[in-house]
């Protein structure tokens, strides 16, 4: 019923379409991007919680590298 | 490079995890006594206040708003502080955001029992508190961001994104769901009507679930499991992937509460589609968040803060598993209306809210009172209270929602529903309830042990209310290069402006299309809007939130058809329900085509007591409904605002209005009186009952009108 009248709106079918579309191309794009970030970067980041609260840096990666 | 010394804010902190625990034990009490009510009706007390219509949105705005909403609160400005090295922008902003917001909390504690209600889910306090929520929000919108223009970390960690994007997308389902136009003082109608509200309240429903229990939660499991673990997050890489693909997807997803409804079918697809897609993103935080404890397992077995983090974790995998699942149209044609969904959303909230809330709160308040746990035992004691009861509470209402729905469709060998009387599928799974009660118990009795045990540890320590801390001040030079990410992570207003794009997309492509639908569909003609007597007793029905109970939705299957009186709602029937009514669980049948099938006089018995049309019912009764009387001088006030959402009724009709309801009125009275009911015409039983009989009917009028 409701699909019958709505129909009558032109080309609903191309909704859905850009939809799956525009995130189709944002995955890839962000995919692409995040196999580029350098590793250093990746190492500082991840440690941005760790550092100790009252402001002193600490870096846990070459610990975790022994084990 | 100059090193700075500030000062962390620990008090505000601090007076949110107090609210967090008072909120989080009423909260859970209010829905200990509901899920009672569910078999023993006399615990709805003969009060009105206490009726269970009235007390679960509070129990689920408590939990939700107040619990959660606090607990959020509190980590945010714990962590976020840390991980900018700087204190909060302003504490004037922290502390009317902390009271602006407790305020809300406490409007809501005496509006909703009072049954003031807009009746759409998560989203039922009234349009003054609608407001002051906006305020609010706004007030930690700019404390945050502001914290954030202040700091002295170059780079925006995750679990500041996941704020952010709290933060705006929060703010953006508000306001567009809050659309509504005012009657009185504590009374509006929705802007949208029927397909069009449903759309956009499940938008919001199930974004709410998205940005209010999950993305800040995210947050706080990217902070506080490294730091309860003291291990770097598993893949940096991985939560950027999650970042965004999380709040880009989740926002399609809406569709997914209303299958098989009115709904457009490409809309549904669409949600379905989305719904399916979001089990990559969420296990991929998931097992970012799980993978974070590589190499610290043994450190799991002995830490209740770890303890707590890891079921958090898996339950939030467990649900995200299951909400897909769920969305999965054949799944859904079984699970929706039951009580699976409600098993499903109390995994999220026991388990991932409810223990990521608990583990966060074991970390912080010895860290804040700089001493150790009181009782470690007591911890664990906790742990396994509240696991046990998160299964004995999920676990019966798998059982009761597969068993009820099997019930409802099964038909026998000559082609007759097998059971046809409703609530004999209801009877069928009272200790099913009474079960999840039992859980609901254990999990609380956890509470109560962890409040014991979190002020002895703070009475047994020192409380920190400032922090003191040092950094090298960010020096204001431009920074070139690095990749693309990293350069946003330095950028937070172009970060939150590009969220606030990839939230919008999915809005926008779900909404506007449906919203074209108004111009383009011709309502069916047969169906007018409300008379002023039923106008009267739909508020009525919307005050008592017997929407908690019945849906209005009747699906276009047999077995519904079957049992609904023949036509499956069509989208043409609600253009004039503001706000909808379709409902999201079935503890009583539906009743979008109630109308015409029972006499007034079952509806006037019935309603004031149920088990004597119905034995055995666990319907609660409404005698208040007998003695109180509808106000009249409402009835102009109501008509004209409709009229302004766009309901045709006549200009200067709300003048002759009252005239009108009064000859209904008296119609029913005296339709009663031929059963030997005598009642006054102004009683609210008499608007109940027109509303209950006009239900549907539009169409059994005149069904060459429906084409
Ligand atoms: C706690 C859940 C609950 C609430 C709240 C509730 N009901 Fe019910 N209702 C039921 C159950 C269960 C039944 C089936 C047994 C019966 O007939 O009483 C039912 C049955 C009904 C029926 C009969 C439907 C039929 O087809 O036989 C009507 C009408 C009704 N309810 C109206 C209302 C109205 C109006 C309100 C709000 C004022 C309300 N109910 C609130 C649970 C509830």
């Amino acid at each position: 019923m409701f699909k019958h009248y709505f129909e009558q709106v032109h080309n609903v079918a191309i909704w859905p379409i850009i939809s799956l579309s525009i995130f189709f191309l944002f995955f890839v794009g962000l995919i692409i991007y995040v196999m580029k970030i350098k590793r250093d970067h990746v190492h500082y980041m991840q440690d941005l919680p760790l550092a100790d609260d009252n402001g002193q840096e600490l870096s846990i990666h070459d610990e975790l590298k022994n084990l | 490079m100059e090193i700075q010394q500030f000062k962390y804010d620990n008090k505000i902190v601090k007076y949110f995890i107090i609210a967090t625990v008072i909120f989080g034990l009423v909260g859970m009490l209010v829905g200990l006594l509901i899920a009672m009510q569910l078999y023993m009706p006399e615990l709805n007390l003969g009060l009105q206040y206490t009726s269970f219509g009235r007390l679960r949105p509070l129990h689920t705005n408590a939990v939700i708003f107040a619990f959660v909403g606090n607990a959020m609160f509190a980590g945010v400005y714990y962590s976020m502080q840390r991980l900018l090295k700087t204190r909060m922008f302003n504490d004037s902003l922290s502390w009317i955001h902390f009271w602006g917001w407790q305020l809300i909390i406490v409007a809501a504690v005496i509006t909703l029992p009072l049954g003031l209600t807009t009746s759409k889910e998560y989203a039922e306090l009234e349009w003054p508190i609608d407001i002051a929520i906006t305020l609010i929000w706004v007030v930690f919108g700019i404390n945050m961001i502001g914290t954030i223009l202040k700091r002295r970390e170059r780079h925006m960690y995750v679990a500041i994104w996941f704020y952010i994007a709290t933060f705006v997308t929060v703010a953006v389902l508000h306001v567009v769901n809050s659309f509504e136009i005012p009657v009185t003082m504590f009374k509006s109608y929705s802007w949208y009507a029927g397909v069009q509200d449903a759309l956009v309240q499940w938008w919001y429903g199930h974004n709410a679930v998205a940005f209010f229990l999950t993305t800040p939660f995210l947050g706080l499991m990217y902070y506080f499991l490294p730091k309860a673990a003291n291990r770097p997050v598993y893949s940096y890489k991985l939560s950027i992937i999650h970042f965004w693909s999380l709040i880009f997807i989740y926002i399609w997803a809406g569709p997914h509460h209303l299958l098989y409804t009115s709904l457009p079918n490409w809309a549904q697809s669409l949600g379905v589609v989305f719904s399916i897609m979001l089990i990559a993103p969420s296990w991929g935080g998931m097992l970012n968040g799980l993978m974070t404890l590589r190499g610290a397992w043994d450190r799991v077995r002995e830490d209740p803060v770890l303890k707590f983090m890891v079921v958090a974790v898996t339950a939030y995998g467990m649900a995200t598993l299951e909400g897909p699942l769920l969305s999965i149209k054949s799944v859904n044609a079984i699970a929706h209306f039951t009580d699976w969904i409600v098993a499903h959303v109390h995994v999220g909230a026991l388990g991932w809210n409810g223990f990521l809330i608990f583990g966060m709160l074991y970390w912080l308040i010895p860290r804040m009172w700089g001493t150790k746990l009181y009782s470690k035992k007591l911890a664990n004691t906790h742990f396994w209270l509240g696991t046990l009861g998160i299964v004995v509470y999920a676990l019966p209402l798998y059982v009761a929602g597969v068993t009820q729905s099997l019930m409802w469709k099964d038909f026998n060998a000559e082609g007759f529903l097998e059971y046809p009387n409703f609530l004999e599928t209801v009877t069928q799974i009272i200790p099913m309830y009474m079960m999840r009660s039992i859980g609901g118990l254990l999990y609380l009795i956890g509470a109560f042990i962890m409040t014991y045990n979190l002020i002895k540890t703070a009475k047994q320590g020192a409380f920190m209310a400032n922090e003191s801390a040092e950094a090298p001040a960010l020096e204001k030079k431009q920074i070139v290069g690095g990749h693309w990410h990293s350069k946003w992570e330095r950028k937070p207003v172009f970060f939150t402006v590009l969220v606030l794009i990839a939230i919008l997309i999915g809005g926008i492509v779900e909404m506007v299309p449906t919203f074209l639908i108004k111009s383009n569909v011709p309502t069916i003609a047969s169906v007018q809007p409300y008379t002023p007597l039923e106008l009267h007793g739909r508020d009525i029905y919307i005050r008592e939130g017997c929407v908690g109970c019945h849906s209005q939705m009747v699906r276009p299957f047999r077995s519904e058809t079957e049992r609904y009186g023949g036509e499956y709602s069509k989208a043409g029937e609600f253009v004039y329900d503001h706000p909808f009514l379709w409902g999201s669980k079935r503890t009583g049948p539906d009743l979008h085509r109630i109308g015409g099938k029972y006499s007034h006089a079952w509806h006037y018995q019935h309603m004031l007591d149920p088990t004597i049309t119905s034995p055995g019912s666990i319907m609660p009764p409404y005698p208040w409904l007998f003695l109180q009387s509808i106000d009249m001088n409402k009835t102009a006030g109501k008509i004209s605002a409709l009229r302004r959402v766009g309901v045709p009724y006549e200009q200067g009709y709300e003048n002759t209005a009252n005239d009108d309801l009064q000859k209904q009125a008296r119609e029913i009275t005296d339709g009663l009186s031929v059963d030997g009911i005598s009642t006054s015409p102004d009683a609210e039983i008499v608007a109940i009952i027109a509303y209950l009989q006009r239900l549907g009917t539009d169409i059994k009028v005149d069904p060459t009108a429906n084409k």
